[in-house]
């Protein structure tokens, strides 16, 4: 780290481009294992997830719908994947079938495909809420803050799940039209939306109190005299550094509301008939626990599988917007090391 | 004194017997992956209260650090040997990165988790090298007081200075509480803090830096060590404050009869502090000797170099020219009657921290504003940027008046000035690579990308740091290299004022010596005005025309650089430049003598 070190190991002239933040966050997020690994199971699932059942009236290539109803093949509708005869066979039904017949794999498939949308659009909504919210009142202080977070109380003090549960049942078959566009609030975005709407604030107070001590650094006045924006120094400025914060709670948020998701629906609140979500899956198929225990292995590794790509891609894009971030050996590593330097200064 | 050594022996002894026997029997299985054949305890005899003057405490042999960076051991130090005596103090003197902090901390097993140190570190015959941490927290305290460079962040600011005292002193004693305060109490009677038992209650915060730097020496000498490690003890502190705290450091060298080892990158510093010192160059030792014979006849090369790198108090006076700048000249700065208050907040009153001062800059000259801290010095450079607002009086800056100036006028103005800020670590955004904060001015004034890009590469050279940086954190650069980028980026619109606040303050002395160089040479270059504010009145004279001392937010005395210097009239120009450093311990002692220390 001293200045002959460096010096000495540039070369005299180059002309490397100025990359952006962007660029260099990218860079060092694709060398992240665990997040890459899962940003690649997390986008295989979501392919499989949108395609094999197809959606928004788009055929998949998945043989049934969610709500077909074929011969029961297996006993008590097991899955038929598995091995039979000495090889490995996928079958008419892979995750096997309920009691009345239809596809596992493609009643998951469709579950899915409302959970993710519902945690989609959740995390969006909060996300963005909870950062503007935060921001702005832990960049202005004074009065604004006082009201912000006043607001932001109240919020929290509204029980989620009461919440979630009287709209859900209240808004369950009505429809508001927008002149062309007819929206039914059973729709599973509004329930995304409407969690969102819910679950900002724990975000924002977490974004304003980063603000509220970043915004004393001295690269924010450096910033002012340059003659930046009070806006550019919240976005461009601020919010690089509290970036770790952020990624943290959004995707914890996120993973929470594949869960939160699942119990309301599970309790009769969330997803309603006849739209399926992959906690309204296990809601339903709740009383074959016994019998029929695949009705449960499917939408709940849907569910883990969901929560914790999220949880370790944040965790990889929160490492690598740290430019500090330095892998620490593991310790067994660091002795064999520690051991073969050893020997050979010995030796010499 | 002997009371002191008393209590402090006493229950050494006793807290050492019971439980250290279980230790003794738990340790095999916890150090069992470590290999060594170390004893894992030290004996009850090599507690360190029973040193005498002259009794070898420490003794390095051969110790080596590294750490494990990118899948390489980076050498940290290497080969060191040396021995320090009771009573003696041993300086290690080199630039931050040669090794003398971390192969101090791997003795006392403080290297972070990507360290390794091997090799031999006898303290009073045992070795530490090796030891458990759990047999290491017995030697830290007891043994080895280490005093740290910044107070503020070694002192834990939720708890009183007293209750850190006392801590320390009933971790390693069975004194009660009582006891206990009343030796808290007296170590910092013995470290000369005002009003000891009113400061036992105080937290961190509410000290002054110095008498924090002196509740951490308190700390560290509670349990009476036979060795000290003080890391940089005075480079947080002002100059004035530093003289005070070196005084007491070589005081107590009489007074405890402890080993003292003493870190740090100036020469002057140690001039006549150490016995003996000791060079360290990329972890390695270079030159070791006595103190005398090091300033009068260097060996090495870079011993050399650092002595050199140290301003000289008056040197530099026979180049400068006296009214290099025509009075004629376009005034760029100028302010009267200038008072700035910080609003009230809250339960907090107002507060004035500048009361009326007068102050011009002409085209192309360098004022230097000295101070020290807290005298509103920095204060007054913030508000020439438009930081802070005019609360009375008047500043005109490039020839806008700044009192009351509206929100589009100032946006306006800012291109035409700027500031550097004392501390490039805080004042580059962290998670922006260099080039962008470098071309952010640029971008901000409506700039084309391409050229941005040109613009910023030639900065970069101008401040000679390869262009191949621009991609990298402020974090991966040298402090020195950190401020060049902070300096490039003030002069990034070709400003015609420019602040530079202690921009070399947090900076080793020979890197602050290469810094001010390349300061210079862009002045005369650019030819901008330039308030350089700072506390280090040998720094200022090397490159300023004109100096304004200040103290409580008055300007006190005003005057050409050479008058200054060479004829300080006010009684605290005087105090201040009797405070610097000098590179020569004779002359320096001389001083001491003259001050009436």
């Amino acid at each position: 780290m001293t200045d002959s070190n460096n010096t000495a190991t540039a070369p005299v002239v180059d002309d490397t481009e100025g990359l952006s933040i962007g660029k260099i966050v990218w860079g060092r997020f694709i060398r992240h294992k665990a997040a890459m690994v899962s940003a690649v199971v997390l986008a295989i699932t979501v392919v499989i997830v949108f395609t094999s059942i197809g959606v928004a009236g788009i055929p998949g290539w998945w043989k049934w719908g969610p709500n077909d109803r074929a011969d029961i093949v297996n006993p008590k509708g097991a899955p038929t994947m598995g091995f039979q005869d000495g090889s490995f066979q996928i079958g008419d039904h892979p995750f096997g079938q309920d009691e009345i017949g239809r596809d596992i794999f493609a009643r998951v498939m469709q579950g899915a495909q409302v959970s993710v949308l519902v945690m989609v659009i959740m995390g969006v909504v909060a996300t963005a809420l909870g950062v503007a919210i935060g921001a702005y009142a832990g960049y202005y202080r004074g009065w604004l803050d006082n009201a912000l977070m006043r607001m932001t109380e109240v919020v929290i003090a509204i029980p989620t799940l009461v919440v979630t549960a009287v709209v859900g049942r209240m808004l369950s078959d009505k429809s508001i039209v927008f002149g062309p566009i007819s929206i039914t609030t059973k729709d599973p975005w509004v329930f995304g939306l409407v969690l969102g709407l819910l679950l900002w604030p724990g975000l924002a107070r977490l974004v304003r109190a980063e603000y509220l001590s970043l915004r004393e650094r001295e690269f924010v006045d450096a910033a002012k005299v340059a003659g930046a924006e009070d806006r550019s120094i919240m976005f461009r400025h601020i919010l690089p550094n509290a970036m770790g914060v952020i990624i943290v709670n959004a995707t914890l948020l996120m993973a929470a509301a594949t869960i939160l998701e699942a119990a309301l629906s599970f309790l009769g609140f969330g997803i309603q008939a006849p739209n399926v979500s992959l906690g309204k899956l296990i809601s339903e198929y709740s009383t074959s626990f016994q019998v029929r225990p695949w009705l449960f292995w499917w939408p709940g590794l849907f569910i883990i599988t969901f929560a914790l790509t999220i949880n370790l891609i944040g965790d990889g894009l929160r490492d690598a917007f740290d430019p500090r971030q330095k892998r620490i050996p593991k310790a067994r590593e660091f002795a064999k090391r520690a051991a073969t330097k050893k020997e050979s200064e010995v030796g010499s | 004194m002997s009371p002191r050594r008393n209590s402090g022996e006493k229950p050494a002894a006793s807290d050492v017997t019971p439980a250290d026997e279980a230790v003794v029997e738990t340790e095999p299985t916890t150090a069992s992956d470590a290999p060594t054949d170390y004893p894992d305890e030290l004996p009850v005899e090599g507690i360190g209260h029973k040193v005498k003057p002259g009794d070898l405490v420490l003794d390095v042999d051969d110790l080596h650090v590294d750490f494990y960076v990118e899948g390489e051991w980076v050498p940290a130090a290497i080969e060191l040997t040396y021995q320090v005596k009771a009573g003696e103090v041993l300086a290690i003197v080199g630039e931050s990165g040669s090794g003398k902090t971390q192969s101090s901390m791997a003795m006392l097993g403080l290297l972070p988790r990507n360290g390794r140190h091997y090799g031999s570190a006898k303290l009073n015959g045992t070795e530490l090298v090796g030891m458990s941490q759990r047999a290491l927290s017995k030697v830290r305290g007891p043994q080895v007081g280490v005093i740290f460079q910044e107070p503020m962040t070694a002192m834990n600011p939720v708890y009183t200075v007293g209750f850190q005292i006392v801590e320390t002193l009933r971790q390693h004693t069975d004194l009660n509480p009582t006891d206990a305060k009343a030796r808290a109490i007296e170590l910092l009677t013995m470290v000369e803090i005002p009003e000891p038992e009113r400061r036992f209650d105080s937290y961190p915060h509410q000290l002054s830096g110095g008498q924090r730097q002196r509740a951490m020496i308190a700390q560290a000498l509670a349990c009476d060590p036979a060795l000290l490690f003080a890391d940089e003890p005075t480079t947080a502190l002002d100059v004035t404050v530093q003289a005070e705290i070196l005084e007491l450091i070589r005081d107590l060298k009489h007074r405890i009869h402890a080993g003292i080892v003493l870190i740090t990158h100036d020469m002057g510093v140690v001039a006549d502090m150490a016995d003996r010192i000791l060079v360290m160059k990329d972890g390695r030792q270079v030159e070791e000797g006595l103190t005398a014979e090091i300033f009068a006849n260097p060996k090495h090369e870079y011993t050399k170099a650092l002595l050199s790198a140290v301003p000289h108090l008056g040197a530099s006076l026979k180049d400068k020219v006296d009214n290099r700048i025509p009075e004629t000249a376009d005034k760029v700065l100028e302010a009267k009657g200038l008072v700035i208050e910080y609003p009230k907040n809250g339960s907090t009153p107002a507060f004035r921290a500048v009361h009326g001062i007068d102050l011009e800059i002409r085209k192309g000259e360098m004022v230097a504003l000295v101070g020290e801290s807290g005298s509103g010095k920095t204060t007054v450079g913030r508000c020439a940027v438009g930081l802070l607002p005019v609360h009375e009086g008047s500043l005109t800056v490039n020839g806008k008046d700044m009192h009351g100036i509206s929100h589009r006028d100032l946006a306006d103005l800012r291109k035409s000035f700027s500031i550097v800020f004392q501390d490039p670590g805080s004042s580059l955004n962290p998670r922006w690579p260099i080039g962008q904060s470098v071309g952010e001015p640029l971008v901000l004034a409506g700039w084309k990308k391409d050229k941005v890009t040109a613009r910023v590469n030639e900065l970069l050279d101008q401040v000679e740091i390869p262009r191949m940086y621009r991609n990298r954190y402020p974090h991966e650069l040298s402090g020195g290299q950190r401020q060049r980028i902070g300096i490039a980026r003030a002069l990034a619109l070709e400003p015609k004022l420019l602040i530079a606040d202690e921009p070399t303050s947090a900076l080793d002395v020979s890197v602050q010596a290469r810094v001010l160089e390349i300061f210079t040479d862009l002045q005369a270059e650019h030819g901008f005005g330039c308030l350089f504010v700072s506390h280090d009145l040998a720094v200022v004279e090397q490159l300023s025309d004109r100096i304004a001392v200040m103290r409580n937010g008055e300007i006190v005395e005003q005057g050409t650089t050479r008058q200054i210097i060479s004829n300080p009239q006010h009684e605290y120009t005087q105090k201040l430049i009797a405070a610097v450093p000098v590179p020569d311990p004779a002359e320096q002692a001389r001083r001491r003598e003259a001050a009436g220390v």
